[in-house]
């Protein structure tokens, strides 16, 4: 019935986008308004509507004027209710989206950057059949979850803003269809082989200072100042050096898209996804080239973050 | 819907729906009885300390017996389960019985629902401004608990905080609430009977039983409220009859059923005075009026012996507008049936008959020398007033006269009108009420119930029916002063002294309320717009006017959310006063200029305004670019410069 009722609901969107004010994607920020808002009573609103007939009636019978009063009293207080609902969204800002990594199949977190003039209590968000309920003091960033399904950009869904402050009577909601994608990263394999190093790949690696104190030597050309240790140079004819311990240089690897040729391209992909998530955990160097795009030696997160947005964005 | 469901109650909540509960049980514990009220709230207890400390369920083979116990209970009480009062308490225990299985925000949601109702019930057995402002702030806390079921709120730090935000709701619905209260239609009938009460007010019944008096006399709320046009009858002379009884069958006194029908009995007025009553809802059909009454009101009718019975029992507030004679001839010629006045009981108190007989040998003819006989022995015969007199036997009035000889109104009046029959002088028992306070500042008498007195009137030839108070003659202060002036010490404490007059000055406001709210029914809605020349309003015209002014209300609630309010920057508005200045002394800004380049400009054009300019440039720019948070100082500093800018036309 339920899911009957929802395809329906989608066909009438289709078809009549104007009525059912469809939205197309739209830049932020977004600021909500009256034209984008809508106002129904709840169950429970008309349930308590009935409740208040009945009330009034019974009122109107015993001609009991302080019971009747009340009622209305009632009543109107529910009916102020639904301005008050309405207040909850009106002016309401989403001003920016931040959006986190992942990988294709894990959740893309989000992070919705509300404002809005008032304080704003018990606003709700739904997204991907969760509901987050938030308050706006000001601002607000709301951690939403995304479920990811493949890499590349993924546009973000609708988003239904609603709210029943303050009594639960009456459910306003509106829409909004951010005009902003976010990158999904491909899914690394599980496994394989580790990638084909170049022959000359050891003779291009400098040498690099260790960081542990190792011994003094001699200073020779070319040594940095700062490493020349002044108090034992004092008693002796020559400055020393310090020397630190040079642990063994890891292999830079090059992660070359040509040398995967055997392969398809999305398992390319993964391959190379899985080889730049090693690289990066061993604290390797590496470099990745493309088919048209070539990223030079590197590490760091920033560095692994690059090669794997170019990876995710291949056709 | 669903969710509302599953989601389980926060502490919170569970606080909130416990107290409005309780508030609402509180709110009908006047007229619970005590034995159901107090377990109903301690169980409420039970519930919310077990649901606090052990976050458990009530358990089911707890919930049925209650149940059952429950409906035992009203049944053992009232009888059956229907109708106004046992359905009324049916429903506070249920609401009790579902605050034991609330877990969830649907179950709050139906018990918040029910307990405004419970609440509106309230005002079923008490309508007075006390009443009624209390039951208003009993909406608070099931307000707090529906708000309280919304995630994502901001919890205020303690439970009272929860119930602020609901006077602001309700103050900002109360213009509404007065609309609809005045423009929904009244029924001129109700749609299904009236509410049938197993338990009558105490209140003046149409029969008299010496010592049956004395809960009424305890019962210090209002009966009637009189206002005269001109000046009120003296203390001692405000009698409001409303019963005649006439016949004695050795218990009690019973009014006559053989007279209905007759017309009015004969009446010379000699002084009359007009007056408005407002009555309270008596469940009966008499309608007191100041002694004789010239003519019935409408929907009422003048009986023989000149008191008034409305057509309906008086349910609701009534008013009515009357003439009275307050000196009088009454009868002066012997009507019809005359012999009935004389009526004895058979059988009974032989000793006060006998004493009766005895005055008419020595006194004669002389029926005033007999009526001045009985008073002298009721001043002189070591006679008590007092609310709480001793039991009597069988013969009542013997056992009074020549035994206990303590007694209040009723006593006297019964004891005094047997003698006057014994005597052969027709006479009766007339029930009503006398004395009142005077509310000055109100300019209208209150009558309470314990202002409930009883009388008697004798036949004399040439002058009719003759009031006789026989309680005066024991305690006249009963008359002057009132009821409470009559007992010391033996009325409750708060119906004593100072607080009681306080009360008595109080009683104005429920006057305006009773007068204001209570008493605006069909009649008086037809005649709201005679202001605006409409004489009659129709039901379908008030339901226009009802769905216009909702809708009235509804634009202007729109009108109110809709207004858009611009962050107002204190810095820009100067600038903007400033450049509209600027532009009366032919300076216009342009569009691509900027605030630096144009008041350089503007300084450039005005050389004796220079200084001033520059300055207000520095302290503009300052303010938008100096600090990340402009100071105050500053900003006040550009809005005095703006404010003082003079405008000094230039001639071109």
């Amino acid at each position: 019935m339920r899911a009957a009722l929802r395809r329906l609901a989608q066909r009438a969107e289709r078809r009549l986008p104007a009525l059912t004010r469809l939205r197309k994607p739209e830049p932020l920020p977004i600021e909500l308004d009256r034209r984008r808002i809508y106002i129904v009573p709840s169950a429970f609103g008309m349930a308590f509507s009935v409740l208040l007939l009945v009330m009034m009636v019974g009122a109107l019978n015993y001609a009991n004027n302080a019971a009747l009063l009340l009622t209305c009293l009632l009543g109107a207080a529910c009916a102020s209710s639904m301005l008050l609902a309405f207040r909850t969204l009106d002016g309401l800002r989403l001003r920016g989206i931040r959006a986190g990594h992942a990988i294709a199949g894990d959740p893309l977190e989000l992070a919705l950057d509300f404002s809005a003039p008032r304080m704003r209590e018990a606003v709700r968000l739904d997204c991907d059949g969760e509901t987050h309920a938030f308050a706006v003091d000001g601002v607000a960033e709301l951690k939403l979850r995304l479920p990811t399904a493949q890499r590349g950009w993924l546009e973000l869904p609708r988003l239904r803003v609603w709210s029943t402050w303050p009594l639960g009577l009456f459910r306003a909601w509106s829409w909004l269809h951010p005009q902003q994608s976010v990158l999904v990263w491909p899914r690394p394999e599980q496994a394989g082989p580790p990638p084909l190093l170049p022959a000359d790949a050891p003779g291009r690696l400098r040498p690099q200072a260790g960081e542990d104190l190792a011994a003094l030597r001699d200073y020779r050309r070319g040594d940095a100042p700062r490493h020349i240790a002044w108090k034992a140079s004092a008693r002796h004819h020559d400055l020393l050096v310090k020397d630190f311990d040079r642990p063994q240089p890891r292999e830079t690897w090059l992660l070359d898209w040509h040398a995967l040729r055997s392969l398809d391209r999305e398992t390319r992909i993964a391959r190379l996804a899985r080889w730049l998530g090693e690289a990066e955990a061993q604290g390797r160097r590496y470099s990745l080239h493309l088919p048209d795009e070539r990223i030079d030696t590197g590490s760091g997160p920033a560095h692994y973050a690059r090669c794997m947005s170019a990876l995710a964005v291949l056709p | 819907m669903s969710a509302a469901a599953t989601t389980p109650l926060d502490r919170r909540s569970f606080d909130l729906a416990a107290l409005s509960t309780a508030v609402v049980i509180a709110l009908h514990m006047p007229h619970l009885p005590w034995w159901l009220g107090a377990p109903l709230m301690l169980i409420l207890g039970l519930r919310w300390w077990q649901r606090r400390n052990h976050r458990a369920h009530a358990p089911a083979w707890l919930k049925l017996p209650l149940l059952a116990l429950l409906v035992l209970a009203v049944v053992e009480q009232y009888g059956n389960l229907f109708g106004q009062e046992p359905g009324t308490t049916l429903a506070i225990g249920l609401l009790v019985m579902k605050l034991l299985e609330t877990e969830t925000v649907r179950d709050a949601r139906v018990g918040m629902g029910f307990a405004c109702f419970a609440l509106m019930a309230a005002l079923l057995f008490d309508q007075g401004l006390a009443a009624t402002g209390a039951v208003a702030l009993g909406l608070l806390p099931p307000l707090a608990t529906l708000r309280s079921l919304e995630p994502g709120r901001r919890v205020p730090a303690t439970l009272w905080r929860e119930l602020l935000p609901g006077i602001a709701l309700l103050a900002i619905a109360l213009p509404l609430a007065m609309l609809a209260f005045l423009l929904v239609p009244r029924l001129s009938s109700p749609l299904w009977g009236s509410p049938n009460r197993s338990e009558q007010r105490s209140g003046l019944a149409d029969s008299m039983t010496p010592s049956g008096f004395s809960q009424v006399l305890l019962d210090d709320s209002p009966a009637l409220r009189v206002s005269f046009d001109g000046p009120p009858p003296p203390s001692g002379q405000r009698y409001f009859r409303a019963y005649v009884l006439g016949f004695y069958d050795g218990t009690s006194w019973t009014a006559d059923r053989g007279i209905g029908g007759q017309p009015p009995a004969s009446l010379q007025a000699a002084g009359t005075v007009r007056y408005r009553v407002s009555l309270e809802p008596t469940h009966q059909r008499v309608l007191p009026s100041l002694d004789m009454p010239l003519a019935a009101p409408a929907d009422a009718s003048l009986l023989r012996d000149r008191v008034i019975v409305a057509d309906k029992p008086v349910d609701s507030l009534r008013d009515y507008s009357l003439t009275s004679a307050t000196h009088y001839l009454l009868e002066p010629q012997p009507g019809r049936g005359q012999a009935r006045w004389l009526q004895l009981p058979d059988g009974f108190d032989p000793r006060t008959l006998a004493l009766g007989r005895s005055w008419r040998r020595q006194q004669g003819d002389d029926n005033a020398a007999i009526v001045r006989t009985a008073l002298a022995l009721f001043h002189d015969g070591g006679f008590r007033y007092t609310l709480a007199p001793a039991p009597l036997g069988r013969d009542a009035m013997d056992d009074f006269l020549f035994g206990t000889r303590e007694g209040f109104c009723e006593h006297y009046a019964s004891a005094f009108t047997l003698l006057m029959r014994a005597a052969g002088i027709p006479a009766r028992v007339v029930t009503g009420y006398q004395g009142g306070y005077w509310n000055a500042m109100g300019s209208y008498l209150l009558v309470r119930n314990s202002d409930a007195h009883a009388w008697s009137e004798v036949w004399l030839a040439g002058r009719g029916w003759v009031r006789v108070d026989p309680t005066a003659a024991v305690r006249p202060q009963r008359i002057s002063l009132g009821a409470d002036a009559a007992t010391p010490g033996q009325l409750p404490w708060y119906e004593n002294g100072w607080l009681q007059s306080l009360r008595n000055r109080w009683d104005i406001v429920n006057r305006w309320w009773n007068l204001g709210v209570n008493g605006f029914d069909a009649l008086r809605q037809r005649g709201l717009l005679k202001p605006f020349g409409i004489s009659e309003v129709e039901t379908s015209t008030l339901a226009l006017l009802l769905a216009a002014s909702c809708v009235l209300a509804m634009l202007i609630g729109l009108a109110w959310v809709w207004r858009k309010r611009e962050p107002e920057d204190a810095a820009l508005a100067a600038l903007h006063r400033l450049e509209r200045k600027l532009a009366r002394m032919g300076v216009t800004r342009r569009t691509s200029e900027g605030p630096r380049d144009f008041l350089q400009r503007a300084a450039r054009s005005l050389p004796a305004q220079h200084g001033r300019l520059m300055e207000l440039m520095h302290h503009y720019l300052e303010l938008r670019y100096a600090h990340n948070e402009p100071k105050t100082e500053s900003l006040r500093a550009l809005q005095r410069g703006v404010r003082d800018f003079p405008v000094s036309r230039v001639v071109k």
